[in-house]
């Protein structure tokens, strides 16, 4: 854990992630979740929260490339779904009308990337029809698209709330373990306390603490903070640990010696030494983030309607007749999740190694 | 030990009591008026209401509720009264903590049940195929929380009709005979304890997996298959014994772990414990219910750390002598 020589060490971390083959395609995964839920509503055919009367609980649209007739076409196209006759029927395939898939068509109205107002969407097909990749939910609302959409909220929480949490964790755990004393009693006792309450116990009580019923974005900041409130604890314990042995390196000595002051001390010269262990820890702990408001959301003390998160999309497919008869609003947001946690556990895995080998960071949970 | 066993029982009392000060504080700040129910009843009048919220104490500073709340409980084992079920927390939460505990110990069974067989076979088959596919599989379900993998099986169970999909005893309950009810509330437990027992499994199989491999590489290992042992016996006689050892002391956390994992599940099952009760109590903002279940959850889990604790001692005496 020596600072000495960063550019080198640099090199050889960023060589051996690149080695690890795994953890390669993880980083590139997230990436491209990441890069899904910036261009969201370019890349959903429709507005987050476009309702089509008609069509509840609509099957995935297949796309096909080879018709009715054998013959082959170079555009995807999907055929127009009918209502089945009878109750329960479901959707069936109109064979008779093959509706093209259009790239870069126009449709709800946007701003690309927050400011680039704009009408394209990257696919769709000529209204009154729609296509429905991934399935429609109760209210006729395309599930990619509220995937998409919910992936701003779901992806972003992990992210945001790691941040404060890991800014908590840091300056606590360093102040614990460098001033020692007091200090450090008060603040291992309190963390002490976060940590004796099963966590999802204390996120709901916490939770309790703020209206049931907010805005969208109160909600987001809400959870934001809950989760932060509880995650720096853990991380604090380990810091601390980890500044007791570095505080008594000489040259911390020598930079005390020439007078600087003590949070000096501790932000430019002791925690940046715990910067590799924080990342890999940063990085497996988005997961438990993004759970975090997954769980609150799905318990309905989450992002509400209309807003979707991939939380509040399992929501509604957990009711049994729900699930069993419509699964794709089951499946649609938990193998996002499942992907998700995978990529960040992966990446988490492959960075722990590439930055020490000696596994000098104990696997989550 | 025994002046550590004390010692380690009396720092329990603090930290409970810090606990239920963050939680008071917590539910405090929700400025919800818990006498709402009251309020929407148009038989009930403005000084009604105002003598009801007296009988309540939440007319009184919070510092003056919480050393109230603090002395029913210690004086009386008083948790006070829910607002929602007109009962006393404690009868209320009592028989939801004991189900939340048999969830528990069905899902520690899965775990452990699961966990030290699939390690030996890991340490034993070491970088062959068992262990390649078991160390995947391991590292695949790190990643699949509770809610994804209760909302799956649930789907599972609704689709094949194999088992019950909710709750914890059939309609019919009442009907059976003792044993058919028991069996009955097996059933019910299945899915539950699988889905719970699942989050800990990848962890505590990797340990047993490390802990029997560093077991294996030991002389006597070595001396038994000199002896000419059969490899079998040697694993279950001599190394797996040994290897044991320092699983015990993970027991006490595993236990921690599982009642924070039950939680999900009984909200995904219907389960009616500590959880379930937890979730409702917050929906309809009865705040002594949840205090006092965020109360019994902290003390099941800093329970299980003591026992972890205490475990470890036993298993290493110097640790109680410092």
């Amino acid at each position: 854990m020596t600072d000495a020589g960063r550019e080198p060490e640099g090199a050889r971390v960023r060589l051996r992630l690149g080695r690890n083959r795994p953890a390669v395609a993880g980083g590139a995964l997230l990436a491209l979740l990441y890069a899904l839920a910036l261009l969201a509503p370019f890349l959903a055919p429709y507005a987050e929260n476009d309702i089509d009367r008609q069509r509840f609980f609509h099957p995935p649209t297949p796309l096909h490339l080879r018709d009715e007739a054998g013959h082959w076409h170079a555009r995807p196209f999907v055929y127009a779904m009918r209502a089945g006759t009878g109750p329960g029927a479901g959707f069936v395939e109109d064979r008779s009308r093959r509706i093209p898939l259009g790239l870069l068509v126009r449709g709800a109205r946007y701003r690309l990337l927050g400011f680039l107002p704009t009408t394209r969407h990257l696919f769709g097909v000529a209204p009154p029809d729609r296509v429905f990749l991934f399935g429609a939910d109760g209210l006729g609302r395309d599930e990619l698209t509220r995937l998409l959409f919910g992936a701003q909220v779901s992806l972003t929480v992990g992210l945001v709330g790691i941040v404060i949490s890991f800014a908590i964790g840091l300056l606590l755990g360093g102040l614990a373990g460098y001033l020692g004393g007091w200090v450090d009693t008060l603040i291992m006792r309190f963390s002490e306390v976060l940590l004796s309450v099963p966590g999802l116990y204390l996120i709901l009580a916490l939770r309790g603490a703020f209206p049931l019923d907010m805005p969208s974005r109160q909600v987001y900041l809400a959870i934001v903070t809950i989760l932060a409130l509880i995650g720096w604890a853990a991380l604090a314990r380990v810091i601390r640990g980890m500044v007791l042995a570095i505080r008594t390196a000489d040259y911390v000595a020598a930079a005390e010696a020439l007078g600087m002051g003590r949070m000096r001390v501790l932000v430019r010269h002791i925690l940046p030494n715990t910067w590799s262990f924080v990342i890999v820890a940063a990085t497996l702990a988005v997961p438990g983030y993004i759970l975090g408001e997954v769980f609150l959301s799905f318990l309905g003390m989450g992002v509400q309607e209309p807003a979707s998160s991939w939380g509040n999309m399992l929501q509604e497919a957990r009711h049994l007749d729900v699930m069993t008869t419509y699964p794709w609003m089951l499946f649609a947001p938990s193998i996002a999740i499942f992907v998700t946690v995978l990529a960040f556990n992966i990446f988490g895995d492959g960075l722990r190694d590439a930055l020490d080998p000696r596994h000098a960071v104990p696997a989550g949970r | 030990m025994r002046t550590y066993v004390l010692r380690r029982l009396f720092q329990i009392v603090p930290l409970l009591l810090a606990i239920s000060a963050l939680t008071f504080v917590a539910l405090h700040f929700a400025n919800s008026d818990p006498t709402w129910i009251y309020a929407e009843n148009p038989q009930i009048s403005a000084a009604q209401l105002g003598r009801i919220r007296h009988e309540l104490g939440i007319d009184r500073p919070v510092l003056v509720q919480y050393l109230l709340y603090l002395r029913g409980i210690a004086l009386h084992f008083d948790f006070g009264r829910s607002y929602t079920y007109h009962e006393p927390v404690a009868r209320v939460l009592l028989g939801r903590l004991a189900n939340t505990l048999l969830l528990t110990v069905a899902a520690a069974l899965v775990t452990w049940g699961l966990a030290i067989p699939l390690g030996v076979l890991a340490a034993v088959r070491q970088h062959r195929a068992a262990d390649r596919i078991l160390s995947l599989l391991a590292f695949a379900s790190l990643s699949v929380p509770e809610v994804l993998s209760g909302l799956v099986l649930l789907w599972l169970a609704a689709r094949s009709h194999l088992l019950p999909v909710g709750g914890m005893q059939s309609v019919d309950a009442d009907l059976m005979s003792p044993a058919g009810r028991a069996l009955d509330v097996a059933r019910h437990l299945v899915l539950p304890a699988i889905v719970v027992g699942l989050v800990p499994l990848a962890s505590r199989m990797r340990q047993m997996r490390a802990s029997l491999l560093e077991v294996l590489h030991l002389d006597f290992v070595t001396t038994a298959r000199a002896k000419g042992l059969p490899e079998r016996t040697v694993i279950a006689r001599h190394a797996l014994p040994n290897a044991l050892n320092p699983m015990i002391t993970l027991f006490g956390l595993t236990l921690g772990s599982l009642v924070s994992g039950s939680f999900v599940a009984e909200v995904v099952f219907s389960w009616p414990g500590l959880g379930a009760v937890t979730l409702e109590a917050i929906q309809r903002q009865d705040q002594p219910l949840v205090l006092g279940a965020v109360m019994m959850a902290a003390t099941v889990l800093v329970l299980g750390n003591l026992v972890a604790d205490l475990l470890l001692a036993a298993a290493d005496p110097r640790i109680a002598r410092d």
